[in-house]
Formats: C-alpha cells, structure tokens, sequence
C-alpha cells in the first residue's frame, strides 16, 4: 500500500508541491482525490528533491488548497491501455474516453512516452502516397512514414486541407485496407474539432479513427500528454497491429505555448522568446515517433499542423519543427486572399523525403524534373513580378511577358483545385507539362531531352 | 560486480530533474567520472561536484528513479574502447553499437542495457611486427590488421605508455581482449598491451606536434574544391535554416571526400537521415579505392528523440575516434550535423544546473567549448611519426536562419572555412545552395601553391577572375531591379550571361546524377576555364561593338548549362570541342562586324 499524503505546500499554475514524501519515483503517476466530493485529477511527479515532490496536475487546478485534497502516488507510470478497439473512440488529452463509451480494458499497457527507435531498425520511406492535390503530389510529394507538417496560418485552411488529404489519400490500389486515423486536438477551438469529426464522417473513416482531444477550454497541462497518447495509440496500431496510420495533430502552436507556461510557472531559464530551451528536444521526442520498421508493414505517417504566429517562419514553433520535420507544406496569405485553394506556397514549401520515393516505379520517370523545372520557372516568376511592380508589365521584354503569363497560370490551374476534387499524379505531371510549354522550350534548363521528346505538348 | 567494485563508496540519490540528478554521499567521486545511478544502472557522468554533493547528467531516460537509489562509480572519465571493429559500425553518442543494441530490443532503445562497447568476440587476424628487446615508445605501432578491405588498423602503443618489449605473442587470429605484447617501462613496470585501449573523450589524444595544412581535402564539389577549399586539417562550418540542404552537403561531403577516413556524427538529428546513411553508403563506390564508401566510415548516431545529455557526449565521442584513427597516420574527416543540437544539448544542461545565462540562454562557456571542438582538428605528426590530419566539418542550424545567433557567431570565429547556405537559392532549387557572396575560405593563400603545381598554373587566378565576376553580376542585379535589363549597355549585360553559365551550369551540382555527383579537380578546372574562354572571347567581340544578342549563340551556351552532364569525368575532349564551336561562332561574326 503506497502512502497517501494530505498537505499541499504550494500551487503555482499547473505545478503543486509536496513534501516530506518518501519512495515516490520519478514520472509516477499521481491521483489528487478532493475530500468530500472525491473527484479525482491526475498528475505525474516532474521534480523530487530529497522530500519535496513538484507534480504536473493534468486537470485545473483551481479549487485546490492545502487541505482539500489527498495525494495518491500510483507507483505507476503514465500508461494507456492498448487495444484495436481504439478504433471509433474519443478521448480527452489523458486518454479517458469522453464518449460515454465504456473503458478500453486490455493487457497491453504502453507508457505514454515512447521510446526512441533505434535507427537500425528503421526503415527508409519510399512509398509515395497519393493525396490527389497537385501541389503536393507533384512539388512536395508525402511519403508513407513521413514528417510533414503544415506550416499555416491563422484564418487559412489548413483544417480543409488536413480534412482532404485525410479523405483523399490513397497508396496504389489496395487503399484502406489496414489504414487509420488518430487524430490529436490540441488546445483546439470546439469548431475546428466539430469540422474535423464531420469531415471524417463525410470520407467515411470514422470507425477508424481515434480521437484525442483537448479543448482550448480545457486545462494546459493535458495538453503535453494529447499528442503523446495519440502517437503511443499510432505506435501500438501502426507496429504491433501492423496497420498503416495517418496522424493528424493540430495545433502545435498550442501544444508549444502549453510547454512554455509550464516552463515559466517552473521558473526555468527560458531562451528565444520566452520558450524552454529544451523545446527543440521535446518537440523531436513527438515527431521521431513516425516511421516505418525494416522487414514489417506498418507505418506512422505524420501530418501535424501549427499555426504560425504572425506568419512569421522564423518563429521558434516553425523554425524548430522544420528542423526536426522532414520538409513542411506552406501556406501563404497572399494566395489565400486571391481565393486560390489550397493556398500551398510552393517556394518554402519541401519534402525531403521525395527524392526517394518518386520517379519510374513510383510516379513517373519525368517526375523530378517537371518539379524542378516548376520550381525554377515559378521562382524566375517572382522576380518578374517584383520587376513588373518597378517598370510595369508592359516594359517587360517578351520572355518575361511569358513568365507573368505562366505564373497566372499556374496558380489558377495548378495549384487551385476544388475541395473536393481529386487529381491523380499522372494528371498533375501532365497538367504541370502544359503549363511549362507557355515558357519558351530555351527557358527550360531543368527538363531532359528525351522527356521533352515524350512529354511535352505537341503543337504548342 | 567484482569484489573491488562492491567495495567502492556508493552515492545515493537526492533529487532528480530530468536527465540531472544529485546525489549524496559522494566526496570520493571524481569530476568527470562516469558512473552508474539507480536499479537501472543508467550511464551517467559527474558534471559538479560541491561537498559531499555531486551532481550527475545521465545518458539515458531517468523515469522510473526514485530518492536513495544507489550511484556507484567506475573509477573512470567517460571513455571510449579504441580498437578494431569500429569501421562500418553505427554506434551512439556514447560508443554503444546500435547493432548490438538491436540484438537486445528489436525495435526501440531501452535504458539500462549498460556499457557495451566494440566487438570482444571476434577474432581479427594479426601480424606483430615487433621483437622482443624492442624499444616501443608511445603512440608507435606493435602490429596490423586488416579492419576492412580498405583500411589497415595499426594497433598502437597508447599515447601515455613505452618501453621494452619483453614477450610478443605469434601471429594469429585474437580478439581485442587478448594481451598481445608486454613491455616494461624504465621502472620497471610491466604494461599488458592488447588490440584495444581505452581513451577519456575530454582529452584530446596527444601529438608530436602540429604541422601547416598544405593541401586540400578534394570534395568533387565544385563549389567547394574551386571557390572555397577546405585544407586537410582544417575546419569548416556550413550554417543554413532548414530545408537549405545542411545535411545533403554533409553526406555528399561523407561519400566524396579523399580522406582516408570518414567519422559521421548525426547530432540531434532526424533517426530517417541515419537510415538513409546506412542503406545507401554500402552502395556508393569510392572513386580511389574501388570499395564501398562503408569501409572507411564510422558513423555516430544520436537522432534528436534520444537522451539530451548523450547527445552531448557525441560530438566528443566522435572526435575521439577520430583522433585514434590519426593516430595511425591516416587523413580523418568528421561531419558533425548538428553542432547547432550540440549546443543547445549544452544549453539544456546549463538550464538544468540553473546557471547564469548568457546570449539566448546559452551558456557563457560556449564560445570556450566551441573553440576546444574544432581546436582538436590539425595537421599533425603523430607520436609514430606519420603525418596525419583532422579536417572537421560542422553544420550549423541557426535559430530563424539568422547567422547573427551565438552559435553561428563563435563558430565563425574558430573555423577558417564558412559555407553559408541561402535560402532564396534553396528555394529555386539551386543546390548546393552555397551563397558566393557570403562564403569564405581562409585556405586559398596556403593552398595556392597546391593548385599551382597539382592543377594548372592560372587555377586561383581563374578563381578569383570568376568570383569577381559574380560579385559585379550581383551589383549588376540590383540595378536590373530597378530598371531592366534592356537599358544596361552590353557589356554589363554580357557579365549577367556569363555569371548566369557560371551559376546554373557551373555552381549548382546534382547530386542524383551519377557524374555530376562527384567531379574530379580536372574537369572542375576545364569546365571553368572553357567559360572563361566563352567570356575572354565576347569580350573582344565586344570592342568590335557586336551587341550582346548576337554573341549570345543560344546553342553554344545551352552546351555550357548541360556540360556537366555530356562531358564524361574521364573525358575532357568535348571541351576542346565546344571552345572550337565558340571559335568558328566568332570567326563568323568578327568578320561580319569588321568589315
């Protein structure tokens, strides 16, 4: 029987201590029963030194006072039950179901935290995953057990494009078979978690998707566990159940926040902008949980989303994550305000792991050089245009006229498409070809001979 | 546990915060002593001590401790076992084989599983090549083996041992725990000398002493072995934001690099980047030896998910290995991607023992701890008396992609070699996307000699004729910006074409085409001769008043943008070709304009 302690020393935020405790670990499991009405919040022990315990409390903490509350440890760590039965549910940031469904019982017990893979075991993605949007398929191509966040906005529709890549994304033809999705709501407007529910009823995935969510009413501590939970739900289902899973998280931005008020009500040292200076390593210990394991099906595709404050990509929450991610999927504001969707800035926009996984035997053999090409002409485009803006469009010299031509092209065909229009990668590449032939054949330095011979539109 | 061990003096436990703990009770533990703390037997090191309080970072995840565990010394800095067996290995920031470790957990890396080190089971073939009666001083060699089918390791004397050999055991197949020579010392000290010896990783292994670097490591990167060469022994630092190909240049460097021996530390980075390493090293033959590029590689993994605190010690683990390679007379280069997680892993720590900070919470002993890094690269002789060399290579991921950031700031004080990666190239999808205007080498004085003898008398001269040209194109830039191309005269206008030659079909390389990925000096030296050539000849046709329209011959200078890719490695003869073609192009138009 493990001890039960009466006195809280002290609450600041989220963070209460306690002293004069004895054999408590650290990382255990913490229930805070209040007298009388014997509601229970959870918390975890964060700090002990000699007899004082500092614990994280999951829930608010208002209402507590030194002498309301029991403190029970645990002598346990923050596991969650494990089991396919997951599937269909909806639960809070600490894992409680919260659709008056019944409890998820099971043997298998994984503590919330993970573990690192170890990177022999890994497996290099290479499978291209269709997601029907041309802007990503074509110039920043999601792989199967990629991280690839978007990088959006307040006010763009990050959520309508997290909810179509969910709906559309398809790997070959035998799609959907043993395909999930956990979805993680972090400090999220009830809204957007509405929008989401919605629109996986619309794609017909409900039943397969787990839910962890986190209002932005809800308490900040919990929002540190919501991701770790729904990775470590991804993680039984993707390599122990061999299932190929899509998370989606959002928002970053409020997970980073959490952390930070944290860190302040723990008077750490705070370095760029107030934020912890082990943010870079917390933020890994989230994203490095995607992937794929050698010689095993299964795959952990990872989709977060973070609103960048101000716009701005050198804020600490996108900057980290692009270090850690590999690539990031842009949204930018001005195509948003020309009604152009999805609004995929393409220039910052990258996916590292597309190199590998796209070209004859994936998508097509002209694939990386139409991408490039884009790239290039659609760059060579925002020098026109800064150009233009000096000296007007119509002192441009002729090939220039063309780029400004091709540039409103582009973005009305390319990168517009419906909410519900589905391109496949052939149509993109060779929607893509189209639009490259407004240039003059000399401007297109990217594009091989041979490809030029077999792909590009006769008669123009 | 030996008798001697249950012996030692235990600290316990005090307070835990993270991967720093404090223990009791520890008057006899050393500074920098690596210990084990808790049930566990987590791998810690002692960071402070203060009375009888020591306080302690730990390798690895510390849930699970509680107050009064045990902490139980080993007696030693954290140190590495050097020996054969670390070649075509991948290891983690502190020297324990991830193989091995897989062995023991499939998939994830647990805590606790101890120290394990290199191989101490393998046999490894060895030739003594002393005698009994031998002097042997420190850091000479005793014997070789075949490590891998490229590299001989020389088992040395450790640096801080000599004297007479007394027995010397026959050729044959040993392992590293096997006495293979015993020597006695002047006073009259018998020391046991096997395969491997064990090293502190904080203490730089010792030279005869350091010699001037004089020749270049060759990249087969154009950008690099042309504009900005990094000297054998000397040091680099690459800074870029993310997505500006950091870590592409640093594994294009790891594949091409001519030296002897490649240590790969992947600091604080992605776990996938390590596994693209691993799949595709094997694969990649390397230009000198005819080998796969695996068999001179060490790499050292500590993906940015793992412990905080080992992270840390990579960065030394690494330039360890790299020393002990030196110390056989090999030319060793070490990437390091990140040094950027290095700091912050710092950072972290500093935070933890809640020091005074200093610029964005770092510590105020960073730019110390940067300067001792890279000071550990050099061209030396070695104690044997070889000349060998450290060349180290550091990315550098600025916070915001602003170089202003401390990190940035004190590493560009101790490296002579800053290739600074550029965004708005990375976005156009220019790569390597080195910005020319921002990069330095402070090699090219020392290494023109080089250049001069070993590739052609004009080749610095034609480095700087072309980089002063891109500095005009650049001026020229702005103005174009402002008002046109159309209006600036011609021969302004035949300095944008020809920089345009340079940077699309000379600058930027592509490291997915089997030729262009690596480019031997020659053909980097013709490739920029010919364009000179191109520039010299317009120049005159210029004089003669032909507008740059008519010497701009679209086929010609769309030969220039593909020569990269039409012109084989092994045969230059299309260059003399294409400098005909310019010739004929004008003759014709020469002539035209005189008359």
């Amino acid at each position: 029987m493990k001890k039960e302690y009466l006195k809280i020393d002290k609450v600041v935020g989220p963070l209460i201590q306690v002293s004069d405790v004895d054999d408590v670990f650290y990382g255990e499991v913490v229930d805070i029963v209040e007298i009388g009405t014997g509601k229970v919040k959870k918390g975890k022990v964060i700090k002990i030194e000699e007899k004082n315990v500092v614990i994280q409390v999951f829930q608010n903490t208002a209402g507590l006072a030194a002498g309301n509350s029991i403190i029970k440890f645990t002598g346990e760590s923050f596991n969650l039950p494990m089991s396919l039965d997951l599937q269909g549910r909806i639960f809070n940031g600490i894992g409680e179901p919260i659709d008056n469904g019944s409890d998820i019982f099971s043997l298998v017990e994984a503590n919330i935290n993970g573990r690192p893979i170890n990177p022999m075991s890994r497996e290099y993605p290479r499978n291209f995953i269709q997601t029907g949007i041309s802007s990503i398929d074509t110039l920043a191509t999601l792989i199967r057990g990629q991280k690839l966040p978007i990088f959006s906005g307040n006010g763009l529709p990050h959520n309508e494009l997290a909810a179509q890549i969910v709906k559309q994304a398809r790997l070959g033809d035998n799609v959907h078979e043993d395909f999930a999705v956990v979805f993680a709501a972090i400090g999220v407007k009830h809204d957007d978690e509405k929008f989401f529910r919605k629109s996986f009823d619309d794609a017909n995935v409900m039943d397969r998707v787990v839910m962890f969510v986190n209002y932005a009413d809800d308490p900040i501590a919990e929002r540190i566990t919501t991701p770790r939970c729904a990775l470590t739900a991804a993680e039984y289902l993707a390599f122990e159940k061999h299932m190929h899973i899509l998370v989606v998280m959002t928002d970053i931005t409020s997970y980073c926040e959490a952390l930070r008020e944290i860190s302040s009500a723990r008077e750490e040292v705070p370095s760029r902008k107030g934020y912890p200076g082990y943010m870079y390593s917390d933020l890994a210990s989230l994203y490095e949980r995607a992937g794929m394991l050698k010689d095993q099906v299964g795959s952990i595709t990872f989709l977060p989303i973070l609103t960048m404050p101000n716009d701005d990509i050198t804020h600490p929450i996108p900057d980290l994550t692009g270090y850690i991610t590999e690539g990031q999927i842009v949204l930018g504001r001005d195509l948003f305000q020309r009604s152009i969707y999805p609004p995929v800035a393409i220039l910052p926009s990258l996916s590292r792991l597309m190199k590998d996984g796209i070209g004859d035997g994936f998508t097509r053999e002209d694939h990386a050089e139409v991408a490039n090409q884009l790239f290039a002409s659609y760059s060579k485009v925002q020098e026109v245009r800064d150009l233009s803006q000096i000296i007007g469009e119509e002192d441009l010299s002729s090939t220039d006229k063309k780029y400004m031509a091709f540039g409103r092209a582009f973005e009305a065909k390319f990168l517009n498409q419906g909410f519900d229009e589905s391109r496949n990668i052939v149509e993109s590449l060779n929607l893509g070809w189209q639009l490259l032939s407004l240039l003059p054949l000399t401007e297109l330095d990217r594009l091989s001979p041979e490809n030029i011979e077999k792909y590009f539109p006769k008669g123009s | 546990m030996t008798v001697m061990e249950e012996n030692k003096i235990k600290g316990i436990i005090s307070a835990i915060n993270g991967p720093v703990i404090k223990g009791k009770n520890m008057t006899s533990f050393k500074m920098r002593e690596m210990v084990t703390v808790g049930n566990k037997h987590l791998i810690g090191e002692v960071i402070v001590l203060e009375g009888d309080v020591g306080t302690i970072q730990v390798y690895e995840e510390t849930e699970g401790l509680k107050i009064g565990e045990v902490i139980t010394p080993t007696g030693k800095p954290l140190s590495l076992k050097l020996g054969p067996g670390m070649l075509k290995n991948m290891f983690d920031g502190i020297q324990r084989p991830l193989e091995k470790i897989q062995e023991l957990s499939p998939i994830f890396i647990p805590e606790g599983i101890g120290l394990l080190s290199i191989d101490d089971q393998k046999q490894w073939v060895t030739t003594l090549t002393v005698n009994t009666g031998d002097v042997l001083l420190a850091g000479s060699v005793f014997g070789t083996i075949q490590e891998t089918e490229v590299i001989e390791n020389r088992l040395l004397v450790p640096p801080n041992v000599s004297g007479t050999v007394i027995e010397v055991v026959p050729n044959g197949s040993y392992t590293i725990e096997d006495v293979l020579v015993r020597i006695q010392d002047q006073k009259n000290q018998v020391h046991e000398l096997k395969m491997a010896h064990e090293w502190p990783v904080r203490t730089p292994r010792p030279n005869a002493y350091r010699r001037e670097t004089l020749v270049p490591l060759i990249t087969g990167q154009r950008v690099i072995d042309i504009f900005f060469p990094i000297a054998k022994g000397g040091t680099a630092a690459i800074p870029g934001g993310f997505g500006t190909g950091k870590t592409m240049t640093q594994h294009q460097l790891a594949k091409w690099s001519d030296a002897d021996i490649i240590v790969y530390i992947g600091c604080g980075e992605r776990g996938n980047e390590m596994t693209e390493v691993i799949e595709d090293f094997p694969k990649l033959i390397d230009p000198r030896s005819g080998k796969s590029i695996m068999e001179r590689t060490v790499l050292i993994a500590n993906t940015s998910n793992m412990p905080v605190a080992a992270r840390e010690a990579s960065i030394y683990t690494g330039i360890t290995i790299a020393e002990y390679y030196r110390d056989m007379g090999y030319a060793v280069a070490m990437m390091a991607d990140s040094t950027s997680r290095w700091a912050e892993a710092l950072r972290e720590i500093s935070g933890r023992l809640e020091e005074m900070p200093a610029e964005e919470g770092y510590p105020a002993y960073l730019p110390s701890r940067i300067a001792e890094f890279y000071e550990r690269a050099g061209s030396v002789e070695t104690l044997g008396g070889d000349d060998a060399s450290i060349t180290i290579i550091g990315a550098v991921s600025p916070a915001g992609g602003d170089f202003s950031e401390p990190v940035t700031e004190n590493t560009k004080r101790f490296v002579n070699v800053f290739l600074a990666l550029d965004k708005s190239l990375a976005y156009a999808r220019h790569y390597p996307a080195i910005n020319w205007l921002e990069s330095y080498s402070g090699y090219i004085k020392i290494l023109s000699d080089w250049y001069e003898d070993n590739v052609a008398e004009d080749c610095i001269s034609l480095r700087n004729k072309m980089l002063e040209l891109l500095y005009e194109e650049n001026k020229l830039q702005e103005m174009v910006m402002l008002v046109g191309e159309d209006v600036l005269p011609d021969d302004q206008r035949w300095v944008l074409e020809i920089a345009k030659i340079i940077k699309v079909g000379y600058l930027q390389q592509n490291a997915y085409n089997k030729d262009d990925t690596y480019v031997p000096l020659q053909k980097q030296y013709v490739m920029l001769k010919a364009i000179e050539y191109l520039y010299d000849s317009g120049r005159e046709g210029l004089k003669l008043g032909i507008p740059t329209s008519q010497l701009k011959d679209l086929d010609i200078f769309s030969q220039f943008i593909k020569m990269k890719y039409t012109i084989p490695n092994d045969d230059l003869s299309g260059i003399d070709r294409l400098k005909d073609e310019i010739d004929q192009h004008f003759e014709i138009l020469f002539k035209k304009y005189e008359n």
